[in-house]
């Protein structure tokens, strides 16, 4: 009679785990949690709740920086990456498949509590977006480019900046990576100085102006700049659409932890990258869109119960995204958190005895309060 | 030549062995004598009636005209009667001549050995009437004493009765002939004597009354329960036909409780019964730390449950630690130490 059941503690990446493709003969009824459909241009509301899979070749070359890293665990244990579809993210598909490109690029922001899967659905989009062929600019977090920088240089091109050659220089090789075929298609509209002694033409692939950037770290944060730049001019002729995928993107308009040699606070306009992926945040460019999320979990200086995009963007912020549309993330329904919790079982990553009875799944709910990152710590231990 | 010689009022008598003071019946008898006069004085000091001037109005009297701040009760001054202030004494045994009174004196537990004689005597007495009553083909009735409202003296209890010590072992045996004689069906005529040794206890279960569910407007069931642990109070109200939401002070327990242990503390109780998607729950809590709070607010929602289920269940919880207020404070920090139970650091020198 005296139970204690507190065995249920599920170590779970983060929530969203991708549910992989698999017919679905109802052999186990587990099954119904996963979908087989791996493209998400065919999610539809049918699919809401089950988990489909992306192959791992994908992942390396979409995803090369953009997932959270207990997801990225997570696809490293069970050697597959599985992602949820949740109504936000369908929302957000409808949006993006139903928009004129034609039109200024419309504003998305994600915003939700802590843990409740804005990351997962940003990737979700960003994933649907690389298989429909569109130029992806996925800033990872926005908040690796305002706070821990070791190295800070004040910029050639304009003396009030300064530049972050390492973070610049990370996040070109990664957008390489995840755009390898477009760079050689876009062409540059100017001349570019790198310095007294390199240029880069008119017309050359913008393939160049970023391995310019990788090899001469010093002009990385220039070259990041100028690839925004071009990428902002040309979307709206049509050869490729873009999305522009910022994660974290309250940073761009907080307060930095950074301090320039005299001691004296940095604010968010002095650093370059920051700079250029405000005007690309703005929305005066069309044929594309631009998503974007809010997070607290690696904002400085704001409460952790603040969780709205009026608090976390500040007047400054709100006013230059306004307007835009906003997608609220929110915990697990119910039957998410069946299929999340079914799925988990399946691959066997809930070991105690009593995480498979009823009252083990009645008590997951309860201690996580279906979120989907204490889900995930919770089912860890376990 | 140095004087040898001594006076009896130099050489020390030893004082401690002849123990402690006795006191004389006459002098107990002149002590109860100026009680008496005193109260009469005190009567007439104080504006009231002798006749009607109890021991409470002496305590206040004494209270008023002799104020004190000490801290001990036993230590302020006080006027009762000579019987409460002097120790109940045994007499002086022996007469003028050196000859004690009683026969078994020399035994030297007297009164203990007369009452062990006169009980056994009672017992003789009851099985000569057994004898008799068989011999005339009486059945002996025998009724059933109340055993379980009764119990026997405690041995501290039959020292102060008969003044003087007794052992562990005398005890026992006096128990036991008490229970011998007992166990006869005809002791019914020593009942007054057996009484004389027996005490009732007071047998009465609290039972806690388990409050009825009450419904509100919408005719769903609720009950409310109070909760305390440390420093911390709490109110818990339990709907029925819920999703097992629950809110503290207007938040979610996810944002209040960020910590798990204090979410599985609140969970404790529901998971018992097994009710835990069953039941929605909102509660207010206030002062105490992260942890005192989810233990107050466990033990209000375990006693809000309690209507809502069996009394077997209820055992239940109440065996499994769910219905009792945990004792435990902070303990005072004493002077001389650092903390309540740390001492100072010892230094050798």
């Amino acid at each position: 009679q005296l139970e204690h059941g507190r065995a249920l503690h599920t170590a779970a990446r983060d929530g969203l785990s991708s549910v992989s493709a698999q017919d679905v003969p109802a052999e186990r009824p587990r099954a119904v949690f996963h979908t087989s459909e791996s493209d998400p241009a065919k999610h539809t509301e049918q699919h809401e709740g089950r988990l489909y899979d992306i192959p791992l070749e994908e992942v390396k070359a979409v995803f090369p920086h953009g997932l959270p890293y207990r997801f990225q665990q997570q696809i490293q244990t069970f050697n597959e990456a599985r992602v949820m579809v949740r109504r936000p993210a369908l929302e957000l598909l409808a949006y993006l498949k139903g928009s004129n490109l034609a039109h200024p690029a419309v504003r998305y922001v994600i915003y939700g509590e802590r843990g409740t899967g804005k990351t997962m659905t940003l990737c979700h989009v960003v994933h649907y977006c690389s298989r429909q062929g569109w130029l992806v600019l996925h800033v990872p977090d926005a908040h690796l480019w305002v706070k821990n920088c070791k190295e800070l240089l004040q910029s050639s091109y304009n003396k009030d900046r300064l530049d972050q050659p390492l973070q610049a220089s990370a996040w070109l090789r990664n957008f390489k990576t995840s755009n390898e075929r477009f760079l050689q298609e876009i062409k540059t509209q100017k001349k570019y100085m790198w310095g007294k002694r390199e240029s880069t033409e008119e017309g050359r692939p913008l393939g160049e102006v970023v391995e310019q950037g990788l090899a001469r770290v010093r002009s990385a944060s220039d070259a990041v700049g100028v690839v925004l730049r071009e990428l902002r001019q040309q979307s709206h002729r049509g050869s490729f659409r873009l999305l522009v995928a910022v994660d974290g993107v309250n940073a761009l308009w907080g307060r930095t932890t950074l301090r320039k040699e005299d001691k004296s606070p940095v604010s968010p306009e002095e650093l370059t990258l920051v700079h250029n992926l405000r005007k690309v945040v703005r929305n005066d460019w069309s044929g594309g869109a631009i998503v974007t999320t809010l997070s607290q979990t690696g904002s400085l200086f704001k409460p952790s119960s603040a969780y709205t995009p009026h608090e976390l963007l500040g007047k400054e912020g709100f006013d230059a995204l306004d307007p835009f549309v906003p997608i609220p993330v929110t915990n697990y329904s119910p039957k998410e958190f069946e299929s999340c919790y079914g799925y988990y079982l399946e691959r066997k990553w809930l070991q105690h005895e009593k995480a498979h009875t009823e009252d083990g799944k009645a008590e997951l709910q309860f201690l996580s309060g279906s979120n989907p990152r204490q889900l995930d710590r919770l089912a860890g231990p376990l | 030549l140095r004087l040898i010689c001594t006076t009896t009022a130099v050489q020390k008598k030893n004082v401690g062995a002849s123990g402690p003071e006795k006191y004389t019946e006459a002098f107990i008898k002149k002590q109860i004598e100026e009680f008496n006069l005193g109260k009469r004085h005190l009567a007439n000091m104080m504006g009231e009636d002798p006749e009607t001037f109890t021991q409470e109005d002496i305590d206040r009297a004494i209270a008023y005209l002799f104020p004190s701040g000490l801290f001990d009760k036993q230590a302020r001054p006080m006027m009762k009667h000579p019987t409460e202030i002097f120790p109940e004494q045994r007499k002086i045994q022996w007469g003028e001549d050196g000859r004690p009174f009683h026969f078994l004196f020399y035994t030297g537990k007297q009164s203990y050995y007369s009452l062990m004689h006169e009980t056994y005597e009672k017992l003789l007495n009851v099985q000569k009437h057994q004898d008799q009553m068989i011999a005339q083909d009486l059945p002996p009735q025998k009724e059933k004493r109340n055993l379980a409202g009764s119990r026997w003296l405690t041995k501290i209890e039959l020292e102060e009765m008969l003044l003087e010590k007794l052992s562990d072992d005398d005890y026992s045996r006096f128990i036991k002939l008490l229970e011998k004689l007992v166990a006869l069906p005809c002791a019914d005529t020593e009942e007054d004597y057996i009484r004389k040794f027996s005490k009732e206890v007071p047998m009465q279960l609290q039972k806690v009354v388990v409050e009825p569910l009450q419904y509100d407007e919408q005719g769903v069931a609720f009950s409310t329960g109070e909760g305390k642990r440390k420093t911390a109070r709490a109110t818990a109200v339990v709907y029925d036909n819920g999703t097992g939401k629950i809110t503290v002070n207007g938040t979610d327990i996810l944002h209040y409780f960020p910590v798990l242990q204090d979410r599985e503390q609140l969970m404790f109780p529901f998971q018992f019964l097994g009710r835990i998607g069953k039941h929605d729950m909102v509660c207010t809590v206030s002062g105490g730390g992260r942890s005192a709070q989810a233990g107050a607010i466990r033990l209000a929602s375990a006693k809000a449950l309690r209507s809502f289920v069996t009394e077997k269940e209820v055992e239940f919880m109440r065996q499994a630690g769910l219905l009792t207020v945990d004792p435990r404070v902070k303990e005072r920090k004493k002077p001389g130490q650092e903390g309540s139970r740390r001492k100072f650091t010892w230094k050798k020198r």
